[in-house]
């Protein structure tokens, strides 16, 4: 037997990086998610350009284009969300990660940080090839949309990971995890698009929008990770 | 017999519930006479008169999100099954009373503003608000037993979609009539209105009653059926 003075709980910080390490390192080995996610949101932005784009047509406007980014990032979002918790259920990991001595806050602020992260390097892909396809102007605020982004990629997980956790043991969760999850995060989506298309536009005047709908976005994401830590240990302890 | 003993614990609303019921049902018997006797608004004409319906409609569908969140709320922390069954048949009214909501806004907007529907931030947070809680009850209906924790974490976030219906129309600048606007209404107007917001939240609270009698009666008969086959395979 180990002695007892041998086992030391990790501060809390440590514990949410662990969690969040943990889970990309178990996804590096297979990159299945990554794929996949990377995968699904190519294929939407592409039926999105096969829908809307004629040959010698006029360009996008900033405003459809910011949309189909969206849109895209929201629905393989669906991946990353669904795939993290099911992970845990194979050999009922769930239980050996609920028995680990780490605050549940920890698992939850560690999942929503390995999401965001995985979030983050599809975007890296999806987004300069949405510009590229709808020769939008990416290059005038890079820093800024990759901001909005991050944000929104809080936003969206910090709901995500709650529903995906709530889910863990029902059958019918993929149909419920997004039926659920999209009218909640919607208000996310409409702030997201709205700046890009706003930092998008090269002729836009409009700058103090797009900083309201940064704000919009930064506010809706912490009152949505505030009410995650909330419901989290309820949700995952089970009925 | 012994079992003539077994009396059901719900024995269904009381005298004060029934008097309440006649009520509801006297006012809303002369509401449209009261709305139709109510002064004629100047710039609208007679189309402002849904006004004594939508609004009382939004504020119910509010009101029942919260309610929904505080039934959540005690059935996430301490278990309540009583908290599970406000939160469930509260959502079910936020559906019913964000149909009418959305109803009678566009059937206003139409001769208001020309079209049914405008991408306003008022109207667009209220459809996103009922919205959420056609969700909470498709997931309720739908999900099985494991859906009630979902579901009480979904009432969560819908509350906090509330504020943002509310101040929607401080936020952002839109074409739908500010809330300000109740406190310039005539004295004969606003005794109208007060009137039909009186009356449907008593329709609300009566509807409440009612089909959180019926939701205890279907939980009291799920146990009796789970110990007659418990007892059964004993």
């Amino acid at each position: 037997m180990l002695p007892r003075e041998s086992v030391s709980v990790p501060g809390f910080a440590t514990q949410v990086l662990r969690i969040a390490a943990k889970d990309l390192r178990i996804e590096w080995k297979s990159r299945e998610i990554l794929l996949t996610m990377g995968y699904l949101a190519v294929v939407i932005v592409l039926a999105f350009a096969f829908a809307f784009v004629t040959v010698g047509g006029e360009r996008l406007s900033p405003s459809v284009t910011s949309g189909i980014l969206w849109v895209s990032v929201f629905f393989s979002g669906t991946v990353a969300l669904s795939r993290t918790f099911d992970r845990e259920r194979d050999g009922e990991a769930i239980r050996a990660l609920l028995l680990t001595p780490i605050a549940r806050s920890a698992i939850y602020l560690g999942k929503l940080l390995g999401v965001v992260v995985l979030m983050a390097s599809v975007e890296v892909i999806v987004v300069p090839l949405t510009a590229m396809f709808f020769s939008a102007e990416l290059g005038s605020h890079l820093l800024w949309t990759a901001l909005i982004l991050v944000l929104g990629n809080f936003g969206y997980a910090a709901v995500g990971v709650v529903f995906s956790a709530a889910l863990l043991r029902s059958k019918s969760r993929d149909v419920l995890l997004s039926a659920l999850l999209f009218p909640l995060v919607l208000p996310v989506l409409i702030a997201g698009a709205r700046a890009t298309s706003l930092l998008l536009d090269p002729k836009s005047a409009d700058l103090g929008s797009a900083v309201f709908w940064t704000q919009f976005l930064g506010i809706s994401g912490g009152i949505f990770v505030v009410l995650g830590l909330w419901a989290f240990e309820p949700v995952l302890s089970g009925d | 017999m012994a079992n003539q003993a077994a009396t059901p614990s719900s024995r269904g609303p009381g005298a004060v519930w029934m008097a309440a019921v006649v009520l509801c049902i006297l006012g809303f018997a002369y509401l449209p006479q009261m709305v139709v006797q109510a002064p004629i608004e100047r710039t609208m004409g007679p189309v402002q008169k849904i006004f004594y319906y939508h609004v009382p409609c939004a504020w119910l569908l509010m009101l029942s999100t919260f309610v929904c969140a505080g039934g959540s709320i005690a059935y996430l922390f301490k278990g309540s099954m009583r908290g599970d069954r406000v939160a469930r048949v509260s959502a079910e009214l936020a559906v019913l009373f964000g149909i009418c909501t959305l109803v009678t806004g566009p059937l206003w907007g139409r001769v208001a503003w020309g079209v049914y529907w405008q991408w306003d931030a008022r109207l667009t947070s209220s459809l996103l608000l009922w919205l959420v809680m056609v969700a909470y009850v498709m997931a309720r209906r739908f999900g099985g037993p494991a859906s009630r924790k979902l579901a009480a974490a979904l009432a969560l976030f819908a509350a906090a979609d509330v504020p943002l219906v509310y101040l929607s129309v401080h936020i952002w600048r839109t074409i739908h009539p500010k809330t300000t606007v109740v406190p310039t209404l005539g004295k004969e107007m606003m005794g109208v209105f007060f009137t039909s917001l009186g009356m449907f939240t008593l329709l609300w609270v009566v509807l409440f009653v009612l089909r959180g009698h019926l939701e205890k009666a279907r939980d009291e008969l799920d146990t009796l059926a789970l110990d007659v086959e418990d007892h059964l395979e004993a």
